[in-house]
């Protein structure tokens, strides 16, 4: 389970400091998939980098099935069990797709148990696995490659910021399959209405604020003048 | 002919710069130890000859030689030994063939060890070459360890060359030059991986000319440097034709470490399209926490970087 306590995020610009993330309260329960919307500039991706130790939190508390995690280092998190998929994947020179999946299992895989993660992500494996993950390939293929890169870390809990992103030749309800059949607790930030529609709980921020937790159906009445603009119907 | 035995300091030079485990029992090679000629053997398709007038030797490669290999390396392991060879490669027409050279230098002492290899390629009609080309160093930091490799390469017709030179640790000083003249239809790639630590030197001069219509070049340069260390890369190609050329140079900074970029590209002919990119700086940040997201430290993190950067 993952706890957050007074969660609080600031940055000081030109002598001014801005709130980011404010007073964020929150707990989600094991193999709960939890969408986070809102539109943009509500504190989704920062809140996620939180979590995840990419960037410090100001104040407040983060418990990992009730340990304290709130200043470990991103290496400790991914070694406690947590993973994370970029909004904008990083790319490598010379590292390959292989190499990354080892560095994710943390071991050497075969090239088929390699494979198994690229295909169940929609790319046609054996022309993927030895290819340097570089900005030759597109921003689809990445996205790809990221969460395969997920699963392959098979982590409990995983954090995806907008995953749905450039998936243009995969078909959608498989990203949203592969969701709901990993019996894992993930955190996907997105603007995808079936996403939302499927997700166990639904969490809508606005202006660095968790305006409101629920599922879809208690969500769709607040959700309409603040974030169904956002929303891309499916 | 000197002893054929290897020391195990030896053994492991040899492995690294050329994947050769021991001295081979079959296929093409020249093995040189402290300047002398160890162990040699040749086909009736590739033949190797010792100078007559100098230190080095001719490799002659018949037309139509397909799917074969040759390895080169030289071993420097006599403390404070200065070595100067000139190798010849005469490749015919229709040839695919590898080329592993290499030069391992071992050296804990005081006194300056030093080789210079002197290669020029003359390549013929519609041939493939591959030229892998290794060095390290190895010994305590402070010893010297020279090397002053020279390539020339001149590529006829329609044929390839790929040229892949790599130094690995423990080089104290290099200065490496490689001028290339490409024919008609032909193709030069050069993929350079150069790490330097401690107060090591290098410094890389390109030089090609694109002489023949629908000539190509590319040339793709990835330098590490760490501690005090400093490289130079310094590129110069020269458009006479229609064609095409490109050359990439990254480098990644650590620590105290310098890194310059040179490039020149002279068009003298309308249709020739050159190209040349360049960016030096530290570790990304991004792709530590990427990785420090699937477990591995920062320090984890900036040694897979920098040994998938150099692979």
């Amino acid at each position: 389970m993952l706890e957050i306590k007074h969660l609080n995020y600031s940055v000081v610009e030109d002598g001014n400091t801005i709130d980011i993330l404010k007073d964020i309260n929150l707990k989600i329960d094991d193999k709960e998939l939890v969408v986070i919307t809102g539109q943009n500039g509500s504190g989704k991706s920062t809140l996620a980098k939180i979590l995840m130790g990419i960037i410090p939190a100001t104040s407040g508390k983060i418990f990992l099935n009730g340990k304290d995690i709130t200043d470990l280092s991103i290496t400790d998190r991914a070694r406690l069990g947590i993973a994370y998929a970029f909004q904008q994947p990083t790319v490598f020179k010379g590292l390959t797709v292989k190499d990354l999946i080892d560095i994710a299992t943390g071991d050497t895989n075969t090239v088929a148990s390699a494979c198994d993660y690229l295909s169940r992500v929609g790319l046609c494996a054996r022309e993927y696995i030895n290819r340097e993950v570089n900005s030759k390939l597109s921003g689809g293929e990445l996205k790809r490659i990221e969460l395969a890169l997920l699963l392959a870390r098979g982590a409990e809990l995983n954090i995806c910021d907008e995953p749905e992103a450039g998936i243009d030749l995969w078909s959608f309800d498989a990203l949203v399959n592969l969701f709901q059949n990993e019996k894992r607790t993930f955190v996907v930030i997105s603007h995808q209405r079936k996403l939302i529609e499927i997700a166990s709980k639904v969490i809508l921020m606005e202006k660095g604020k968790i305006k409101k937790v629920g599922t879809f159906g208690q969500m769709s009445e607040c959700m309409q003048p603040l974030a169904c603009d956002k929303l891309e119907g499916v | 002919m000197e002893s054929k035995t290897l020391t195990e300091q030896e053994k492991s030079l040899l492995q690294k710069i050329s994947d050769l485990h021991e001295i081979p029992q079959v296929g093409v090679f020249n093995i040189r130890r402290n300047g002398k000629l160890m162990a040699r053997n040749v086909d009736n398709e590739i033949n190797i000859v010792s100078k007559k007038d100098k230190d080095g030797i001719d490799i002659i490669v018949k037309d139509n030689t397909k799917n074969k290999s040759v390895h080169i390396p030289v071993l420097l392991s006599q403390e404070g030994f200065e070595d100067m060879v000139y190798n010849d490669f005469y490749i015919g027409d229709n040839c695919d063939v590898l080329i592993v050279a290499g030069c391992g230098i071992h050296n804990a002492s005081a006194k300056k060890s030093r080789h210079n290899g002197i290669h020029s390629f003359h390549i013929g009609n519609n041939s493939h070459v591959k030229y892998v080309e290794r060095h390290l160093g190895t010994g305590k930091n402070k010893a010297k360890r020279i090397l002053d490799p020279v390539t020339s390469v001149e590529i006829k017709k329609n044929s390839i060359f790929e040229m892949e030179t790599v130094q690995l640790s423990g080089v104290s000083s290099a200065k490496r030059i490689t001028k290339a003249v490409v024919g008609e239809g032909s193709s030069l790639i050069i993929n350079e991986k150069i790490l330097t630590e401690n107060s090591a030197h290098a410094t890389t001069n390109f030089e090609v000319v694109l002489a023949g219509d629908n000539s190509k070049v590319d040339v793709v340069s990835h330098a590490v440097a760490k501690d005090k260390s400093k490289q130079n890369f310094v590129s110069k190609v020269i458009g006479k034709a229609k064609c095409f050329g490109h050359v990439e140079c990254d480098g990644i900074l650590c620590e105290q470490a310098q890194i310059s970029s040179t490039p020149q590209i002279i068009a003298q002919n309308r249709d020739a399209s050159l190209v040349h990119e360049a960016a030096i700086g530290k570790i990304s940040q991004d792709q530590q926490n990427k990785l420090m997201t699937m477990g591995l430290t920062a320090q984890e993190a900036e040694k897979a970087i920098i040994n998938g950067f150099l692979k």
